[in-house]
């Protein structure tokens, strides 16, 4: 097969495949897991062509490996998984993380823990997204909410992943995974890439961990002369071990704010409904489509409700929720687990808002009624 | 013309004094590994260094080759995506025999399956080096060690006959002691296309070795000698002697395509190419 | 005088030398002493044949073997 022209009806995870091929990724690792073996696939049967390489590895511990090796070796790399999955990764996130490695991991979330509702979407991923490695550390993660949405925000996941240097988190569910809806993939010229910033020193003046004016430092690849010290221990500007306390604080101060200090460029949202209502719904992915749906449901019932769509999740975008708490008489967030991101709205609610869960764990996409139900009791 | 630093070309000296014990043989495998780098010719930026968790997974930090330094076991899953993300290096994964053959067990048989153009480097000391002296996949049966203060009740692996059965290309068996035959194999495994595996029997004078060997460094050292015998001297032994020793030599070399041979034949695929310019 | 004509200079690096004891042990030429804090002194480089293993076997670079031209 071919890349798909023209509108066509396409599953979210073949949308991610495409995304990626289109952003530049040219390896793929991965391990089978339902809801989330389509990228896959079509990595597999795909990225040949490309000169790419795609490969099954023995577990999900490998897979995020490979593709943090492979991304030292220059190519642009992404792995997907579900749960179980993403639980196995997460101490090699820590490693991609702490050694600066561009990469995306696609995360098709599935109702958990342990085996769960295998299959069946959740959102209850989202804490571990942000907190699953150990340590203290900075995680940038997307929501697509639509096929199409996939397929942008794929292309902006390694965007943002070359940018900061750091592995980017796509947190989708099976609903928009395995949902088929008609795209359009634009022509790949149309398309604003970002590849990773290359030293401009030479080999001998190059330190693989010195930042340039933004904390991010230019990075060179496994195979060029300048040589590159990738070190899961702490380290100073070589990259070589450096077990100084002030280089620890130093190197985890410049993790934090190369992402932290950029919040606002990462931060991504969409505002539906009317500008002021008497409760606002906030919600990410599927959840938010039956927000959508529920802010005309409530209209018909004469109620003012909005909807405020986080699209990047983490960072958490404070400052647009604490606007958002501020104006609205009440709020409603909408997530498919027992309340997750809800303790983030919690923590940045400086006006004592009224805040309530509209919480679908039914290993199906959540119930209108659930977030109807939500805004009735918040209004009472 | 440059002069010849010899291994000094690929070991970084002014990273001394190592940061392993007296008589730990792990400067003496990586002294092999830079002087075989050097004999070869192989230009530093060409060679990735992927090493595990432990004391031998500290060796990265005496390169000036590229180099890798992740998670405890990962080091050939790290080495295949550095491999397969560019053909042209030479990769080698530097394991302690926790490392390469515990937590990271099952990369280690699927990189031998595959038979991926890695060179793996094991220094098998018996023990869990760096974090005590604990009991290892390796530590023969009965051995005393901090977590089997009574003996070990599991036997240990022979990671020869292992790799060989997984289907690597290459499979060498030798001590820190034979210091010469130690880069020979080495220097064999580096030209080897597909997997290839040296297996160093180690000293471990701080742990293994003062808990399970009387004496001092030297003893240790000696102890490296009498447990192992050429694969002559062991044909030559009587069945119930063979038990006792481990056999050096080399143990397999043969040639079976490697996988990224075999996955481009299948998938023969365009060149390399930018975003959208494939079909 | 060592057979091959060569005079070599063993140099012990005492800043990297842990007095593991092995090129002392080792050496077949009997070249090396321990002095009373185990370090190794070059009692006979006279017997050295050359053949380096002191070298390769020093876990911690700290012996160099240099061939010094008579003529
Ligand atoms: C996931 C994980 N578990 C445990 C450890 C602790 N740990 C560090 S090194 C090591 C074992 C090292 O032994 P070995 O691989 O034999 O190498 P050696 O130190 O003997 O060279 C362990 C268990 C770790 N770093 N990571
Ligand atoms: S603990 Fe053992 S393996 Fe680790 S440096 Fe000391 S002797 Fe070597
Ligand atoms: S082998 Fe090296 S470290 Fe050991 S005693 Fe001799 S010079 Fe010192």
């Amino acid at each position: 097969m071919s890349r798909p022209e023209g509108i066509q009806l396409m599953e979210g995870n073949h949308a991610c495949a495409w995304g990626a091929i289109d952003a530049g990724a040219r390896f793929f690792a991965g391990y089978p897991i339902t809801p989330s073996s389509e990228i896959a696939e079509v990595c597999a049967r795909e990225l040949p062509a490309y000169g790419g390489i795609f490969i099954q590895m023995e577990d999900e511990i490998g897979s995020i490996a490979a593709i943090i090796g492979a991304s030292l070796s220059g190519k642009k790399s992404f792995t997907a998984t579900s749960g179980p999955g993403f639980s196995l990764m997460q101490e090699n996130l820590g490693v991609g993380i702490y050694q600066e490695v561009p990469c995306v991991i696609v995360d098709i979330q599935r109702v958990g823990p342990a085996t769960g509702l295998a299959t069946q979407p959740a959102q209850a991923d989202v804490m571990q997204a942000r907190w699953g490695t150990h340590g203290d550390h900075s995680i940038i993660a997307l929501s697509p909410a639509t096929v199409q949405e996939m397929y942008y925000l794929t292309i902006r996941a390694f965007n943002l992943s070359e940018r900061f240097r750091t592995p980017v988190i796509i947190l989708g569910d099976q609903v928009i995974g395995q949902t088929y809806e008609n795209i359009k993939l634009p022509d790949p010229s149309s398309l604003d890439i970002i590849e990773r910033i290359k030293p401009f020193v030479s080999p001998e003046d190059y330190f693989p961990y010195q930042p340039d004016k933004n904390g991010v430092p230019p990075m060179a690849a496994y195979g060029d002369r300048h040589i590159v010290h990738a070190s899961s221990t702490c380290h100073d500007e070589t990259g070589y071990s450096n077990f100084k306390t002030q280089t620890n604080r130093a190197l985890l101060t410049r993790l934090k704010d190369k992402i932290y200090n950029y919040t606002d460029e990462i931060v991504d949202v969409e505002h539906f409904g009317p500008d002021h209502a008497e409760v606002t719904l906030i919600s990410y992915g599927a959840s938010s489509r039956v927000c959508k749906y529920v802010v005309g449901e409530a209209e018909k019932e004469g109620i003012r409700v909005n909807l405020l769509r986080l699209i990047s999740i983490w960072p958490f975008p404070d400052r647009i929720v604490r606007e958002a708490l501020g104006k609205t008489g009440a709020v409603v967030v909408a997530e498919m687990n027992q309340g997750q991101l809800i303790g983030e709205v919690n923590r940045v609610n400086a006006t004592n808002t009224p805040v309530y869960l509209a919480s679908g764990i039914d290993g199906a996409l959540i119930d209108p009624d659930i977030i109807m139900a939500a805004i009735r009791e918040a209004l009472k | 013309m440059a002069v010849n630093l010899g291994y000094k070309e690929y070991f970084k000296s002014d990273a001394l004094p190592l940061m392993w014990c007296a008589g730990c043989g792990n400067g003496i495998i990586l002294r092999a590994i830079t002087e075989a780098l050097s004999d070869l010719h192989i230009p530093p930026h060409q060679v990735v260094i992927s090493t595990g968790i432990g004391c031998w997974g500290k060796a990265d930090d005496y390169m000036k080759t590229h180099a890798f330094h992740g998670s405890h076991g990962r080091a050939l899953a790290f080495g295949t995506g550095i491999k397969l993300g560019n053909p042209d290096l030479h990769v080698i994964a530097l394991m302690g025999d926790g490392d390469a053959l515990a937590i990271g067990g099952n990369h280690f048989i699927h990189a031998a399956r595959r038979n991926i153009d890695i060179t793996a480097i094991i220094s098998n000391n018996f023990n869990y080096g760096m974090t005590g002296g604990q009991y290892s996949p390796t530590t023969p049966l009965s051995s005393s060690t901090t977590t089997s203060p009574a003996g070990v009740a599991e036997p240990g692996f022979d990671v020869c006959a292992l790799s060989e059965t997984c289907g690597a290309n290459y499979v060498a068996r030798t001590t820190a002691y034979h210091v010469t035959q130690l880069k020979r194999f080495i220097t064999a495994a580096l030209l080897k296309q597909g997997f290839s595996m040296v297996e160093v029997i180690n000293t471990c004078p701080t742990h293994f070795g003062r808990r399970n060997i009387p004496g001092d460094t030297v003893s240790m050292m000696k102890y490296l000698k009498d447990i192992t015998v050429s694969k002559a001297g062991y044909e030559k032994l009587d069945e119930a002697d063979k038990e006792k020793y481990l056999v050096t030599g080399e143990l397999v070399n043969r040639e079976r395509p490697d996988y990224l041979s075999v996955y481009r034949e299948m998938n023969p695929g365009g060149p390399e190419t930018d975003r959208g310019e494939g079909h | 005088m060592n057979k091959t004509n060569m005079a070599v200079t063993i140099r012990i690096d005492e800043a990297f030398c842990k007095r593991c004891g092995f090129c002392i042990e080792f050496c077949n030429a009997n070249v090396y002493e321990a002095d009373k804090d185990g370090l190794p002194l070059v009692k006979d480089p006279e017997k050295c044949t050359n053949c380096r293993l002191c070298e390769l076997r020093c876990p911690d670079f700290a012996v160099s073997v240099e061939v010094v031209d008579n003529e």
